[in-house]
């Protein structure tokens, strides 16, 4: 589903450079859920960015379901978004001034879906997330979780292949969080691919296989099998680093 | 290609962010109100005055006599002299391109005390000589009666137009005035019609409707006055600058009358042409001054409309980066933007423009409806279908030049860096 090799970027900031990706191969399975860890500057947030087609990146190839993506115009990129992948974001990224139900149907309408249909099925997707008698509510009424579910509403209603997830728990409470995560997992058991960056190790525990990022390179990859373990090992290796 | 949803996200769009899509319009609104009304009120006072010389034939000249400068041919300096019949005469036959030719004599004046009785009435009235051709220069329409005519002039009849004050003062309310009979300077006349000048141009000054125009050829004969000849009128040919006449009737006359040929002071005159296109250029002066001032008012209210523009996106770079995440085409954020901005200038010009013309319309009712309306330099406030037309276009393009510099803008932020501008 995902093949990255080799692949390196780093940013302009005024004269100096910034590398930030130092060469990353990583192969993603349709179907798996994925969680991306690392201390904040490792890169975490940029591969996803690069992985959902939000960024370009400088060197290496990138194949998204046998294709190949770099130097995309933007409107085959955003085509591809459209088609291909949903995000769901720490801060949920609604639009204010929509309700639910309009913030839920905005990727159809940018598929040219008529704006009755198109609000009919946001209605079974918040339907899905429980969140139907909140439909005409805006963003600013709801709480967090509300918000991120109906943002989760939104990400699938273009059937995606590919769900990215910044953070997705980043604002929210640890009870929420595991909704949201309980909710997230039901979606990989429907099929879709599922990758999110986190810094939680309880949410992290959650994924069936961690990447861990250190310094703009891949550092670890664990399955869910070394989870347990891992987690203990994991902190201590983080002590010691402090120390 | 009308895409009903596009709308209605341009609508709701604007709907819920109301201060700013009203601070947005109000800059073009008031562009385009001012450039209507100032426009309008420029018509207004070209309607004014043009209104009071419009139907005076724009290719006349007027030609009197002066004490001549210069001393020639054993004249001294300072000489009166007078045009005769003859002048007319020769002119009549041997100058081309001359239209009308209108010999005039200057009879009793107003100033000059009571010259007019009838019965126990009396009053003080510009008394003038006139051939009919003097209706074709400067226009009088008959309220009663008939104006003079060819026959008249042949005749010598002693029949006289009247104006209106005339009527006023020597008349009963409820007489008829047609028929009766003036003692002018001791001789009688028939009234044969009662008229009104059409323009408000005054040739020996006074009121207009204190004039009694009588054939030319009475007023010669009736007084004692020879062959002279006090004034004449000249129309040019269509086609035919007057000026060109003038100048010819100028050279003929020093010639017949042994003037100095660059005597410059002996011939009054006085060419309408020449004020005429001094008003013409007063009044597209003003005209371009309206548009000047309009069009950078508009321009104006177009850039604080770009400037908006800009910083709604800026403030909504994150919902643009959020739309472009989930799919959104740059094309498809770049139509919206300007439709969006396309829609605010229409709207916002097309009240202006509404509102402005409203204006114009009250003040024109006021303008009406109040006061003696001969005696007002501003008239018909009114602004032309073209302007109006010329004006919506110019807010087409303005709106969508107003929307594509944001627009271009707002796709240029990547996606990512837009959902960043939040600064989580």
């Amino acid at each position: 589903m995902i093949n990255l090799s080799n692949i390196h970027k780093s940013y302009q900031m005024g004269s100096n450079s910034l590398h930030v990706l130092k060469g990353i191969d990583l192969k993603i399975e349709q179907g798996e859920f994925v969680s991306i860890m690392g201390s904040s500057g490792s890169g975490k947030s940029t591969l996803l960015n690069i992985l959902g087609i939000l960024d370009n990146y400088d060197e290496g190839t990138y194949h998204l379901d046998g294709k190949l993506v770099k130097d995309m115009s933007e409107k085959k990129a955003a085509r591809l978004r459209n088609e291909m992948l949903g995000f769901v974001f720490q801060s949920f990224n609604l639009i204010s001034f929509k309700n639910a139900m309009e913030n839920v149907a905005l990727p159809l309408y940018y598929q040219g879906v008529g704006r009755k249909k198109r609000n009919k099925i946001a209605l079974e997707y918040l339907d899905k997330m429980g969140l139907l008698e909140w439909a005409n509510h805006m963003p600013n009424e709801m709480s967090g979780g509300q918000k991120q579910r109906v943002a989760i509403a939104r990400s699938l209603i273009s059937k995606p292949k590919i769900i990215f997830a910044d953070e997705p728990t980043g604002a929210l409470d640890s009870s929420t969080s595991y909704e949201v995560m309980e909710i997230l997992k039901e979606i990989n058991a429907e099929g879709i691919t599922m990758i999110l960056v986190t810094h939680e190790h309880d949410i992290a525990a959650m994924t069936q296989k961690i990447i861990r990022l250190n310094d703009g390179v891949i550092a670890e990859v664990i399955k869910n099998g070394e989870l347990e373990n891992w987690k203990d090992q994991f902190s201590k290796k983080d002590k010691l680093e402090i120390a | 290609m009308f895409d009903l949803d596009l709308w209605k996200e341009i609508l709701s769009a604007l709907k819920k962010n109301r201060m700013r899509s009203f601070m947005t319009a109000f800059g073009v609104f008031w562009g385009i109100f001012m450039l209507i009304i100032m426009s309008g009120a420029g018509k207004a006072l070209e309607n004014g005055v043009m209104d009071g010389i419009k139907a005076f034939a724009s290719n006349s000249a007027f030609f009197w006599t002066e004490r001549t400068s210069k001393p020639y041919k054993g004249f001294q300096r300072g000489r009166r002299w007078i045009y005769k019949n003859t002048d007319i005469e020769y002119i009549r036959n041997n100058i081309s391109d001359v239209e009308y030719l209108s010999p005039r004599l200057f009879g009793p004046r107003n100033y000059a005390g009571d010259n007019t009785i009838r019965g126990k009435k009396t009053g003080a009235f510009n008394i003038y000589g006139d051939y009919p051709d003097f209706f074709k220069i400067d226009p009088w329409t008959p309220l009663q009666g008939r104006l003079i005519n060819e026959i008249d002039i042949q005749q010598a009849r002693k029949v006289v137009n009247i104006g209106e004050r005339v009527v006023e003062v020597m008349f009963d309310k409820e007489e008829d005035p047609i028929g009766e009979y003036l003692k002018i300077n001791g001789v009688y006349y028939q009234v044969v019609g009662v008229i009104k000048g059409e323009t408000r141009v005054n040739i020996g000054g006074g009121r207009k409707t204190e004039t009694i125009i009588m054939p030319f050829t009475t007023m010669q004969k009736t007084y004692n006055m020879g062959d002279d000849v006090h004034f004449f009128s000249v129309t040019s040919d269509p086609g035919v600058p007057v000026s060109k006449i003038e100048t010819r009737l100028k050279t003929l006359l020093k010639e017949r009358h042994s003037i100095a040929p660059d005597d410059l002071q002996a011939i009054g005159s006085f060419n309408i042409e020449v004020e005429w296109k001094k008003y013409m250029g007063l009044f597209t002066g003003i005209q371009i001054l309206t548009w000047i001032v309009g069009v950078g008012t508009l321009f104006a209210g177009v850039i604080g409309v770009s400037n908006i523009m800009l910083v709604i996106i800026k403030e909504r770079t994150q919902e643009i980066g959020i739309q472009r995440a989930i799919g959104a085409t740059p094309a498809k954020v770049i139509m919206h933007i300007v439709a969006e901005s396309v829609f605010l200038t229409v709207i916002a010009g097309y009240i202006g423009l509404a509102l402005g013309v409203g204006i114009l319309e009250v003040l024109n009712f006021a303008l009406e409806s109040g006061g003696d309306a001969n005696d007002i330099f501003f008239r018909r406030p009114e602004i032309s279908f073209q302007m109006a037309v010329a004006a919506l276009m110019v807010l087409v393009v303005s709106g969508i030049f107003a929307g594509l510099i944001p627009a271009k803008r707002a796709v240029s932020i990547k996606p990512i860096d837009a959902l960043r501008d939040e600064g989580i």
